[in-house]
């Protein structure tokens, strides 16, 4: 029994919020690991496009709540995704078109692309709170829990509770379709291919007759829909603030760097090895290890590593010990 | 040009010369942030004893009163600086009413009141590290400062027979103030804290706080922060995972925003506001609801009393001078004198006028002890039915 709320706590406060984190932040780094692998530059303005991408959304579902409009259970969002997606896309292409174009004609090292493109960053947050303001903004509707930690109690009668919020698991199950198919893409069809070719060797895709302005469209298509669904799992899952996206920008490039940057499937892993790290290393284990351990050795203190403020500081320190020992990151990408 | 310039000079000098001017007073509180939602109807309440007193025409001989508001932001000390000088060197203020909040309250007094010998009667700074400050006997304040509170609140859980609980406060000079107060009087009386650890407001999630305050374990969680910032994202977060049924609010804690957002989730959830059930809070009551005031939030009546304050202690030195009514506060505050409730200042104005005493009860029963602080009375509160309920006044 005290095996089984050990288990239980241990999923309520660990597990189920850090995978849930962890989808976010991969579908975040992605988006920054296809703009480094195609486009060659750190895209600092990434997260002010999610947040870009999720105000739109919110208005959208604002505009669909007022007229009444709903997905029963699940949050109104989803419908106003693609709307989302849309907007954002438009977004994104134009800066393209606008200034970083530019850039990439006069073949700009990649430095000033990141020093550009930290300027777009504060474009976009201005845009954002110009329009939708500063504040908290409330947009999930539906059914708030597949399982709350009361109903949770009484049916298995532990003593403690597990709940799992609509919000969790429709970020997990989203971010696995949308990944899937993100693959599917890259690996399987005509353009992810030339995509892939462009990213390895840029002479040699243009010398086999690949388009590269093709090539910059798609990946800001996909960046601006990747973007968009992160940004907005983000905010359903927590809350919309313009604010925590752009704080947010750290843990995506930390998972973007751990995994190795431009390796798509080492922006995945480097998502969820953020956020298990932050979840776990900030985590008190008293209760767990109470329940674990026989009476006599359960602990007085908190069995706390670091205090909860210290979140964004293990992030920052997984990337330099990254950096120092594997500048590549765990799959190989390229140094930064 | 020269006449012009010479007539000019004239009417500054006869408008300076003359008794009966308009008195400007400032209001600094945030107006934005923190407290965003509280400010409105505080700002209100003072400028209804403004406006009491101006209607009368009896404040040095018939002299009006304007208020001009600013905005102290509640958290930027250096916004709320630039405002009070902004207050000070243009509007040529003759007392301030506020700030808000004991951070911003403190760099204001320092850094724009003791230097410009300028009044300040606070309605809702709560910090008890504001009793010793050097003050030059220019800061008053109409709250009670939370070391009481903190008594209060632990004797609150005692009767409850609530004998552990897990306590965390927003991070800045009220929350670690009333946290440590509380603390100290809870431990004294025999009762447990788990876990005593800051959040910082503003924050998407607060599962990883909340994670650490469930591991720690207690029968209830008392969070020492605000209604409009991390506070109901630390409430939110903690029925999310079942870690705590029962939460326990103080001052910053309570306003309507917390039942539109919890509703009756939080039933069973007590609180301490400042109030008193002396019959100045229902006169206050019924005043605030003929001026169309949200009179039912947190330091309306404070403020009030802050403002009447200022101007009853003017009346009583004869001048709008800070430097000249500062010694009169507390003398306008405590007895001897005939008592005087909201809505009685124009009665107040003239006894003083004549040269008798008042002690001003005023909205929330003011008694000014030590350094210039309300005594301080609480009102203890618990939710029903999504309700905020008043069960009695301590």
């Amino acid at each position: 029994m005290d095996f089984l709320n050990a288990i239980v706590a241990l999923s309520n406060f660990v597990l189920i919020p850090a995978i849930a984190y962890g989808s976010q932040l991969a579908l975040g780094a992605l988006g920054v690991t296809l703009i480094y692998g195609i486009l060659r530059f750190s895209n600092f303005a990434h997260g002010d496009t999610m947040a870009f991408g999720t105000m739109v959304v919110v208005l959208v579902t604002w505009w669909f709540q007022s007229m009444g409009l709903n997905l029963g259970p699940l949050p109104t969002a989803l419908l106003a995704l693609p709307f989302g997606i849309i907007a954002c896309s438009a977004l994104v292409i134009g800066t393209d078109k606008l200034v970083y174009k530019f850039y990439r004609e006069q073949k700009a090292k990649p430095v000033i692309l990141v020093i550009v493109s930290m300027g777009v960053m504060f474009i976009m947050n201005g845009l954002v709170r110009f329009i939708i303001g500063p504040n908290d903004q409330r947009f999930a509707d539906g059914e708030r829990f597949i399982i709350s930690a009361r109903d949770f109690k009484q049916m298995t009668g532990l003593q403690e509770g597990l709940a799992i919020k609509t919000t969790q698991g429709l970020t997990v199950i989203t971010a696995l379709i949308v990944v899937a198919l993100l693959f599917w893409f890259l690996n399987r069809t005509r353009t992810g291919k030339s995509m892939r070719a462009y990213s390895d060797n840029e002479d040699l895709a243009l010398l086999s007759g690949i388009n590269p302005e093709r090539v910059v469209l798609y990946t800001w298509l996909i960046v601006a829909a990747l973007a968009t669904v992160a940004g907005t799992l983000y905010g359903l899952d927590k809350t919309f603030k313009p604010f925590t996206y752009f704080q947010l920008l750290l843990p995506i490039f930390a998972s973007a760097i751990v995994g190795g940057l431009g390796s798509p499937l080492g922006a995945i892993t480097g998502g969820f090895v953020i956020a298990f790290s932050e979840v776990t290393i900030t985590y008190a284990w008293k209760k767990v290890l109470t329940y674990l351990l026989p009476e006599n050795l359960a602990p007085d203190g908190l069995v706390q590593l670091l205090s909860t403020d210290y979140k964004f500081a293990v992030s920052f320190a997984i990337l330099v010990i990254v950096l120092l020992f594997k500048p590549t990151g765990l799959f190989k990408g390229k140094s930064v | 040009m020269k006449k012009f310039l010479m007539a000019t000079a004239a009417t500054a000098l006869m408008t300076g010369g003359a008794m009966a001017d308009e008195v400007k007073l400032g209001i600094i509180l945030g107006f934005t942030g923190p407290i965003e939602s509280l400010t409105p109807s505080m700002a209100a309440g003072a400028e209804m004893a403004m406006k009491e007193v101006s209607d009368s025409g009896k404040l040095l001989g018939g002299s009006t009163v304007a208020p001009v508001r600013a905005d102290s932001t509640c958290v930027d000390a250096g916004a709320a600086t630039a405002a009070a000088e902004r207050l000070i060197t243009s509007d040529g203020i003759k007392g301030i009413m506020g700030a808000d909040c004991s951070g911003v309250t403190g760099a204001v007094l320092a850094n724009v009141a003791v230097p410009n010998g300028m009044v300040m009667i606070s309605p809702s700074a709560t910090s008890p590290a504001l009793s010793s400050v050097d003050d030059g006997g220019l800061f008053f304040r109409t709250a009670p400062s939370d070391a009481r509170q903190g008594q209060v609140l632990a004797d609150v859980l005692m009767e409850k027979g609530i004998k552990s609980v897990a306590l965390t406060y927003t991070n800045n000079d009220y929350g670690k103030g009333l946290a440590d107060s509380f603390k100290s009087a809870y431990e004294g009386m025999g009762g447990a804290v788990t876990i005593n650890t800051a959040h910082e407001d503003g924050k998407a999630d607060y599962t990883a706080e909340v994670g650490a305050l469930a591991s720690a374990g207690g029968d209830a969680l008392v969070v020492a922060g605000y209604v409009d910032q991390g506070g109901p994202g630390v409430i939110r977060a903690a029925l999310d995972a079942g870690a705590f049924d029962t939460f326990v609010l103080p001052d910053g804690m309570i306003g309507s925003a917390l039942e539109e957002n919890f509703g009756s989730e939080i039933d069973g959830s007590i609180g301490t506001v400042p109030g008193t059930e002396s019959e100045g809070a229902s006169i206050m009551a019924k005043l605030t609801e003929a001026a169309g005031i949200d009179g039912s939030g947190p330091y309306v009546g404070e403020s009030y009393d802050a403002a009447a304050l200022i101007l009853l202690s003017m009346q009583a030195a004869g001048s709008v001078e800070p430097g000249d009514y500062k010694a009169k506060i507390m003398d306008v505050a405590n007895a001897p004198g005939e008592q005087i409730f909201p809505g009685e200042l124009s009665k107040a104005l003239e006894i003083l006028a004549g040269g008798g005493e008042i002690d001003y009860v005023g909205a929330t029963a003011v008694e000014m002890i030590g350094g210039g602080e309300a005594a301080g009375g609480y009102r203890e509160i618990e939710f029903k039915d999504g309700k905020i309920t008043t069960v009695k006044f301590r």
